[in-house]
């Protein structure tokens, strides 16, 4: 038996659950947004604007999140400053603690261009050149997306940095949690674009990246449970029947086939394909977190 | 500078008395479980069943019988932190709450804590849980205070039978070889000790003498430090990173279908 069996669970629920998943898209969709805006046309603008507009609200909930998680919320600074001292906390070795700063400042990236987004109204020009393609804009976009992809993915590096049950049995977590950012990501900006004619350009060129994404999260889903050999055995449960089923059949295989079959991306059969994405992104978080909270 | 200290527990002289559990919680005022309204195991008549952040003390009864219940033996072992010499609870606490003191033990500051949890997953023993007192989490501090006061730790105090040793590491580990020798002259030749040897996590400053497998105990036969996967786990997230970009790159640059 892996000596995984033998430690206690963190307690790591609900909370950490939707933090994991609302995290995935705020990242996501900052990294999402910047690749429109640093190499896709001018048209597809307002499809990085969205993002953008989604990312900062989502990072503040997914601070809210965290601190409500805490045995001592109060205490939520001490994983920024040394409580005695004042001085920066700051453990490069530790996940949670590289995390905390990494999310601190993906937000001040997606604050900024938050603003800029909000520039593109008439009113609030002056915040205009927080974005592309001026050149303040360029430098926050490209790392705020670097950080976007930092925060899609470290959560899984943090369940592998344990000594839990599958978390800790693979090293696969952050591909795997990066991969589901990015396909949920790119489904809800689908999904809130898909009643404006004027994007149908950018979203069918994200509808065909999503394609290839969602068949990357196969291939990772398969490797991650290849990578887990004969532990995998601990999903031969409901944990694994809601995998198979709900991420791999509702979150994957019947959007890629709505996907394929939809003649346009603002069709109905899209937008549902968006939303099963979206499920089953959750439903990954959901089994990855309590299939090993449960041992 | 003093030398490290810590416990070596005889299991095979544990009686399964309990006073260590009874002497840490009240040297360290530890709360009742469920408000001093405790529920049967059912199944053992050990009912602590395991350490959590108000037991830094568990007797575990390893009750080994076969089915008629006409052979058996009983296996008791006085379990705790481990106060491993590479601790993988302190070295993902993000607070810095987790410190080494200069007894070579580990201890949490319960006012540094915030109760984030990492610790109790990165734990290899599944030694530590949130105490719902203070909402921090805790275990064992080897009785820092007493320590600093030159005093035994209550648990070692209260064992009647000699079965938790407290003392430098150094005379704990020449005592316990000693035993193990004496054991196996006298026929029981399964006696071994865990975590004595630095090749476990570099040593448990809370080490056993067993006389079955540590699997049998509920400890792991190879507890390992959590950061091991950091490296690689980056890697692989870093490598999806790239796919990922190439991949977005490549569908927002190649148009087919502009003007549509």
């Amino acid at each position: 038996m892996s000596s995984t069996f033998f430690t206690e669970p963190p307690h790591w629920r609900w909370l950490i659950i939707l933090y994991f998943f609302i995290g995935g898209l705020a990242g996501g969709c900052y990294f999402l947004a910047s690749m429109i805006d640093l190499v896709g046309r001018p048209t597809d603008r307002p499809l990085a604007r969205l993002g953008y507009l989604i990312a900062f609200p989502a990072v503040v909930v997914c601070g809210i999140l965290l601190i409500a998680d805490l045995g001592r919320p109060e205490r939520f600074w001490h994983m920024l400053l040394q409580s005695a001292t004042w001085r920066p906390m700051l453990k490069t070795y530790s996940p949670m603690s590289f995390g905390a700063w990494g999310l601190l400042v993906f937000s001040a990236f997606a604050f900024l261009s938050f603003l800029g987004a909000l520039g593109e109204d008439e009113r609030r020009h002056r915040f205009s050149f927080l974005r592309p393609p001026s050149v303040i804009g360029t430098i926050v976009s490209a790392l705020g997306g670097l950080a976007g992809f930092f925060l899609a993915s470290y959560t899984g590096v943090l369940l592998a940095v344990t000594n839990r049950p599958i978390w800790s049995d693979t090293t696969l977590l952050g591909a795997v949690f990066l991969v589901s950012s990015a396909s949920t990501s790119i489904a809800l900006l689908m999904l809130l674009g898909s009643r404006r004619v004027f994007l149908v350009g950018g979203l069918r060129a994200l509808a065909r990246f999503d394609t290839f994404v969602l068949v990357l999260e196969l291939i990772t889903l398969v490797a991650l449970v290849v990578s887990l050999g004969s532990l995998a055995r601990v999903w031969l449960s409901a944990w694994g029947a809601l995998l198979l089923l709900g991420v791999v059949g509702i979150g994957i295989i019947v959007p890629l086939i709505l996907e394929v079959r939809a003649h346009s991306p603002l069709s109905a059969s899209a937008r549902a394909a968006a939303v099963l994405v979206l499920v089953g992104g959750f439903l990954l978080r959901v089994v990855i977190v309590l299939s090993s909270e449960a041992i | 500078m003093p030398e490290p200290m810590g416990f070596y527990t005889d299991t095979t002289v544990c009686i399964g008395c309990k006073a260590c559990e009874v002497a840490c919680k009240e040297w360290n005022q530890l709360p009742a479980t469920n408000g001093g309204r405790s529920k049967l195991s059912g199944d053992s008549y050990d009912n602590t069943r395991r350490l959590d952040g108000i037991h830094w003390r568990h007797v575990k009864f390893i009750e080994q019988f076969d089915a008629e219940r006409r052979q058996g033996r009983w296996l008791m072992m006085s379990d705790v932190c481990k106060h491993c010499v590479r601790a993988g609870c302190l070295e993902v606490c993000p607070t810095g709450a987790i410190i080494r003191t200069e007894f070579d033990t580990v201890v949490i500051q319960s006012d540094v804590c915030n109760g984030c949890r990492d610790c109790i997953g990165a734990c290899p023993f599944g030694v530590i849980d949130i105490n719902p007192v203070s909402g921090t989490a805790q275990k064992c501090t080897l009785c820092y205070d007493r320590m600093r006061a030159g005093m035994t730790p209550a648990c070692a105090q209260a064992c009647p039978t000699a079965s938790i040793n407290f003392g430098p590491i150094r005379e704990l580990k020449q005592k316990a070889q000693a035993r193990v020798e004496q054991l196996h002259g006298r026929g029981e030749r399964g006696a071994y000790l865990y975590g004595a040897d630095e090749k476990m996590l570099g040593g448990l400053n809370s080490f056993y003498l067993l006389v079955d497998k540590p699997e049998v105990y509920g400890l792991p036969p190879d507890p390992k430090m959590p950061t091991r996967n950091l490296k690689r786990g980056s890697l692989w997230s870093a490598l999806g990173a790239v796919v990922v970009g190439v991949v977005g790159l490549i569908s927002l640059r190649s148009r087919r279908d502009v003007n549509v």
